[in-house]
């Protein structure tokens, strides 16, 4: 089970690399910012399936929390952030 | 226990496939608005679907109830806030004057 774990992980990293050149190239700076939240949604999941093959899940369960949070809170913060401001 | 185990492989598959229409649609589709739907509503779906299979997976195998019921929590966690920040950044674009795409006024 540990190696379909790694292959997962491998075919997740490279939908990572393609919604990287959305954040790189994006026409708008929105775009960038969904972009690094659908990054970080993915991570999530990486980070589960490390926990699943070092069989430390307890220990990451915690950093898969925070990571969530934060993940939400930022984008809710870049929201805001940008709502008042004229043409982007 | 090895239909558990099948059963998890396909829900892990699944999350899989949706992982990869949703990152298609954001690379392909035309504006924003389009794209921000196929992320939005892809990735929600294939972090549940993964996240499930694989707590069903540690509660059959490891006996761990307690990390399995964590996962889930996980889960349903960012299947309530993802849609939430899809929606604030939406409104936020909308308001910053970001027009959507249409055929007529077409790039």
């Amino acid at each position: 089970m540990e190696n379909f774990y790694l292959g997962v992980s491998i075919f997740l990293c490279f939908f990572v690399l393609l919604c990287l050149y959305r954040v790189v190239f994006g026409p708008t700076i929105i775009d960038r910012i969904v972009g690094v939240g659908a990054i970080g949604t993915k991570t999530l999941v990486v980070l589960v399936l490390i926990g699943f093959i070092y069989g430390r899940i307890e220990m990451f369960l915690d950093i898969i929390m925070v990571y969530a949070i934060l993940n939400f809170i930022g984008t809710l913060a870049a929201a805001k952030y940008f709502e008042g401001r004229g043409e982007i | 226990m090895e239909i558990v185990k099948g059963i998890s492989v396909i829900f892990i598959l699944v999350g899989c496939f949706f992982f990869a229409t949703g990152t298609i649609g954001f690379l392909r589709f035309p504006d924003f608005y389009s794209r921000m739907h196929a992320t939005g509503k892809g990735d929600t779906l294939a972090v549940l679907i993964t996240l499930l299979g694989l707590s069903v997976y540690h509660a059959a195998y490891h006996g761990a109830i307690l990390d399995s019921i964590k996962l889930v929590v996980v889960a349903v966690f960012v299947f309530l806030a993802n849609p939430t920040a899809t929606h604030a950044i939406s409104r936020a674009a909308f308001r910053c004057g970001v027009k959507p795409w249409t055929r007529e006024g077409s790039k």
